[in-house]
Formats: structure tokens, C-alpha cells, sequence
């Protein structure tokens, strides 16, 4: 006779079982992740509040490096410049990457080919791209200024030689670069639209316009905003980019919020300040995350 | 067994799904022409570049721009080899992108197994960890990560870009996902053979997950070899630098040598687009099931 006790401890022993067989394969990985992930994400809100001696001691300074943040204004410049980029990178990827994924959904010859190819530069390594950019871009004797010279424009921009014309040209190739990664996940969300949807349109004497508005960008709307999400994420935290193509130059035209924080913490060892411009990194992707998550909910409810 | 393994036929015909029709003559010729621009903006930086790393540098400044090298100097191709280090940086990039793929592979899919397919408690709270640091920027935890690195005296050793680059949680969360597309029914049918849990992974789930692992395999060792970051901030030495560091001191070194710089850069692209090519199928499918459901 089993009792409702002995049950209940055969269970426990499943349980168990079950909880060592799970651990056991999670732990090579699981180890790694925190050491490597979950320790320093959780240090960084420590760090923050602190300040360094070239010993590598920290002592506790409270709000300190905030306020000494509010007051800086190589910060500021960065958090503008981010913001620009942001502007500018998001709708344009955006614009462009949703194009050519409407573009390839179409039965046209040379859409495998193209698929293909639009991937090139986001498997190419940051180093080789910015080198062929900047060269591509130099104000005397580039390609592209000699076609812009070539179609009439008297005076083309100096490119990342100019403050004015630095962030558009990181634009450009930050576009360039994602643009194929993007049209990927736009093509993946248009092959979910049924096809009966389109039809149905079509009856009712819907034209071309009329269908995107009515069928394809409803239908999108998930994958619309989930890749808003990693565009403006992407966006903030822009460096490698930057680092390779123009430093940040030219003067601070180009400084970014991810390479302010490499200048302080790598270039100038203060940890602590840099962990405090880290802070408002994290927020401002933990913000973007947390709205994303909040406005898919209400959506879908 | 066999008619568990075919996963099954949820997929509708391609035509039922995908919005072809024949389109009018002459929004075809639009889209024909918006598909040809489109390419030659993607490819004629590449198409420089290679055209470039064959000019004499005099030539690859020249107006008007001569966009085919009529005189080809293949001995950039030799030059190179002499005048930078390639060598040891293809050689530590090798290394670095085997070691890291293989460690990766294995522990992304061997946690993805046990998120997956084994039930105890707490588990889908670790899950949520895994899954909430994929949002948050590695940039904005660089500079803790470098003091943990630091303490652990990883910094400048090979060590410090396999530690950094093998335990992401992509890796769990690519495998996780094609690993719930498995019938539960499967495993418990193993389960009463009297298979282990470990067994079930090795002999069941490996043979049936060779795509994705394909997949996690290209995007891990892709991401590897062009890492840029990684490496900037870990290794010092010269004969630790990998291809993109290297490449990046060979273009200060010699800023003028632009025929010599658009060689190395060739050099630099050229193994991971034949690896490309070759896995493509597979590197698309992981970007399209890691980007759309996370």
C-alpha cells in the first residue's frame, strides 16, 4: 500500500533527480555567463559609485561621478552625437532595409543572387569596411566625390576630414553595413502575410498603395517593431564603427556615448567614471527594452 | 521511431503564402531597375576594393577614376606577406575562432538540453537571465568585464577572447529554440529504453540538431574572425593580434600604401565570404530564428 507520504517523497526524489541531471547541463555554460556576464553587469552598478587610484583601489564617492557627468561636457556632446546618429541610422535602415525586403518578395530573376549579395557587408569585418569607405570618401580624389562633381555638385563636403560631414558619412556606411541583415528579418516577417489576404484586397478593387497600408504593414507590425528595437539599441551603442573609420573626429564630431566610455575607462583608467557613463548606456537600452515590451503587450491585448 | 523524427508538415505550400503575381511590364522593369542599383551600391565598394589591391598605389587615386586595373599588379599579393605579420595574425585568428566555435557549440547546446528538455525548478527564471542580457549592450558592461578579466590575469593571453566569446547566451538560445521543435515524446520514449539524460543529448538531439548547429557554428566563428573589439582591448602584444588588429596597425603603419592596405583587406574578408558562401543556407536561417524571436 502506498501511502499519500510516500508518493509525495518518490516525487521529491524526481525533483532532485531531475534538478542535478538540469544543473549538470547547464553548468559549462551557465559558469562562463556568470563570471563573465552576470558578475560584471551587476559590478557596474558598484563601480558607478566609486573612484580609482592607480593602484586599482576604489573607494566610495557616492553620486560623485554623476554630478561630475552633468557638469561634463564631452558627455554631453557624446550623448548629442549618439542621438544624431540614432536619428538619422534608424529610420533610414529602417526605410531602406524594408524596401528591398518588399523588393525581394517579389517573383523577379537575380532576388537569390541579391540575397546573397546584401549580406556582404555585414559579414565583412568593421576594419576592411571603414579602410574602403574612407577611401571611397576622400574629399581630393575619392570615387564618391568625383561623381558628385561629375553630376554638378561644385563643392562636395570633405567627408570624415570636416565636422559637418563626418556623421553623415558614418551614417551612410552604418546603413550600408545592416541594411542586409535587416531586409532578412523583413523578408522573414512578409513570408508570414497569407497570401489569401492579398487576394481578398485585390477583389475588393484594393490598388498597390492601398494594400501595403491595409495588408503588409499590419501584417508587419510585430516584426516592424521588434527590429525598431534592435535598430535603436544597435544605434546607442555604435563604437567599433566609429573607432575605425573616424575616432571620433574630426575635434568631437564624431564622439559617441560607447567611445566616450572606452576613452575614459581604457585610455584614461578611470573605471569608475566610466562605469558611471555606462550607467546611462544601460538605462537608456534597459528604457528602450522595458517600452518595447510594455506597448507589444498592450498591443496584442 | 521514424515517423517521430519527421518533424511535421506545418509549413503551407510556398504559393499559398508568398504574395506572387506576375507583375505588369512596366513595374517589372522598375523592379528590375531598383534591384540592379541596389546591388551596385553594395557591390562597388567591394568591387574597389578588390580592383584597388591590384593598382600600383599611384593608380588608385587617379582622376578620372579608372575602375579596372589594365595592368594588375599581383605582386601586392606577395609584398604583403613580407612587409606585415600576417602570418601569425591568420594564424591566432584560426585558432581563436576553432577554439571559441567548438566551446559554443558545445555549451550552448549542451545548457540548450537541459533548458529545454529536462523540467526542475527555477529553470525558466535562469532562462529569463540568459535572455535579458541578450538586450543589454556588451559596451556598457566592457569596462567591469576588463577589471574581472584583469583580476583573473586573463588580460593579454588568447584566453581573454575564448572566455569573452564562448559562453554568449545566442549560442543557448539558438539551440533552445530548434531544440522545442523536438516531440517531448521522442525523449520519453528514449527515456523508458532506459536511455540516460546524457545519452538522449549525444545519440538523439546532436544527430537531429546538425542544422542549427551548422548554423550557430557559421554566425559563432563569422563574429570570431571579424571581432574588432574583443581583441583591441585584450591583447597587447603584437604577436597575440589577430587579423583585424593587425590589419588596423598595418593601415596606420603604412596610411599611404593604399594599394597594400586594400590587399590586406582582401587577405582579411576573403576566408570568411568563401565560408559564407558555403554555409549560407544555414547562416541566414539562425539570423532569421535569433533575430525575430527574441
Amino acid at each position: 500500500m502506498t501511502t499519500i507520504a510516500d508518493t509525495r517523497r518518490r516525487r521529491g526524489r524526481v525533483v532532485a533527480r531531475n534538478t542535478a541531471v538540469g544543473w549538470s547541463f547547464l553548468l559549462p555554460n551557465f559558469a562562463g555567463f556568470v563570471i563573465l556576464t552576470m558578475v560584471p553587469v551587476a559590478l557596474l552598478f558598484y563601480y558607478a559609485f566609486t573612484e580609482w587610484d592607480v593602484f586599482g583601489g576604489a573607494t566610495w564617492t557616492g553620486l560623485e561621478n554623476f554630478r561630475q557627468l552633468a557638469r561634463d561636457a564631452s558627455f554631453w556632446t557624446a550623448l548629442r552625437n549618439t542621438l544624431y546618429y540614432a536619428a538619422f541610422h534608424i529610420p533610414l535602415t529602417l526605410g531602406v532595409s524594408l524596401g528591398l525586403a518588399l523588393l525581394l518578395n517579389r517573383r523577379l530573376r537575380g532576388v537569390a543572387f541579391f540575397r546573397t549579395v546584401a549580406f556582404f557587408p555585414y559579414i565583412t569585418s568593421i576594419v576592411a569596411i571603414a579602410q574602403i569607405w574612407n577611401m571611397l570618401f576622400s574629399p581630393g580624389f575619392g570615387p564618391v566625390n568625383e561623381v558628385l562633381r561629375w553630376i554638378g555638385v561644385d563643392d562636395p563636403p570633405g567627408w570624415t576630414t570636416s565636422a559637418d560631414a563626418s556623421m553623415p558619412a558614418v551614417i551612410v556606411v552604418g546603413t550600408w553595413r545592416y541594411m542586409g541583415y535587416y531586409m532578412l528579418l523583413f523578408l522573414a516577417g512578409l513570408q508570414t502575410i497569407p497570401a489569401q489576404l492579398y487576394e481578398a484586397a485585390l477583389v475588393d478593387g484594393a490598388g498597390a498603395w492601398q494594400r501595403f497600408r491595409a495588408v503588409t504593414l499590419p501584417g508587419l507590425r510585430h516584426t516592424t517593431f521588434f527590429i525598431t528595437v534592435l535598430l535603436t539599441i544597435e544605434s546607442f551603442k555604435v563604437l567599433d564603427l566609429i573607432l575605425v573609420m573616424t575616432d571620433g573626429g574630426p575635434g568631437q564630431s564624431t564622439l559617441v556615448l560607447s567611445q566616450y566610455i572606452f576613452q575614459k575607462g581604457f585610455e584614461e583608467n578611470q573605471f569608475g567614471y566610466a562605469s558611471a557613463v555606462s550607467v546611462v548606456l544601460f538605462a537608456i537600452c534597459f528604457v528602450v527594452t522595458v517600452v518595447q515590451f510594455v506597448v507589444n503587450k498592450r498591443r496584442s491585448a | 521511431m521514424t515517423t517521430l523524427l519527421q518533424t511535421p508538415p506545418s509549413r503551407v505550400a510556398d504559393d499559398e503564402l508568398q504574395p506572387v503575381r506576375r507583375l505588369s511590364g512596366g513595374r517589372r522593369v522598375l523592379g528590375y531597375l531598383t534591384l540592379g542599383v541596389a546591388a551596385v551600391v553594395v557591390l562597388l565598394p567591394f568591387y574597389w576594393m578588390v580592383m584597388s589591391s591590384l593598382k600600383s598605389n599611384n593608380d588608385v587615386f587617379t582622376v578620372p577614376v579608372q575602375w579596372i586595373a589594365t595592368d594588375p599588379v599581383w605582386s601586392n599579393y606577395l609584398d604583403i606577406w613580407s612587409k606585415s605579420d600576417m602570418t601569425t595574425w591568420l594564424g591566432n585568428t584560426v585558432l581563436l575562432s576553432a577554439v571559441v566555435t567548438l566551446l559554443q557549440v558545445f555549451t550552448g547546446s549542451f545548457a540548450a538540453y537541459g533548458f529545454a528538455k529536462v523540467r526542475f525548478p527555477g529553470r525558466d527564471v535562469l532562462f529569463l537571465a540568459y535572455i535579458g542580457t541578450l538586450a543589454v549592450p556588451w559596451q556598457s558592461y566592457m569596462v567591469p568585464q576588463f577589471v574581472m578579466m584583469s583580476k583573473l590575469q586573463l588580460t593579454d593571453t588568447l584566453w581573454a577572447i575564448v572566455a569573452l566569446q564562448a559562453f554568449g547566451a545566442l549560442g543557448v538560445f539558438l539551440m533552445k529554440q530548434f531544440y522545442e521543435t523536438v516531440p517531448d515524446e521522442l525523449i520519453d520514449a528514449a527515456r523508458i529504453d532506459g536511455m540516460s539524460e546524457y545519452g538522449i543529448y549525444r545519440r538523439i538531439m546532436l544527430p537531429l540538431s546538425v542544422p542549427a548547429l551548422a548554423s550557430l557554428t557559421l554566425i559563432t566563428l563569422v563574429t570570431t574572425w571579424n571581432d574588432y573589439l574583443g581583441p583591441l582591448l585584450y591583447l597587447r602584444s603584437p604577436d597575440l593580434w589577430t587579423i583585424q588588429l593587425g590589419l588596423k596597425s598595418f593601415i596606420n603603419q603604412y596610411n599611404a600604401e593604399y594599394a597594400l592596405i586594400m590587399t590586406g583587406s582582401v587577405l582579411s574578408v576573403l576566408p570568411i565570404l568563401v565560408i559564407f558562401l558555403a554555409g549560407q543556407r544555414y547562416f541566414v536561417e539562425g539570423i532569421a530564428t535569433t533575430g525575430l524571436k527574441g
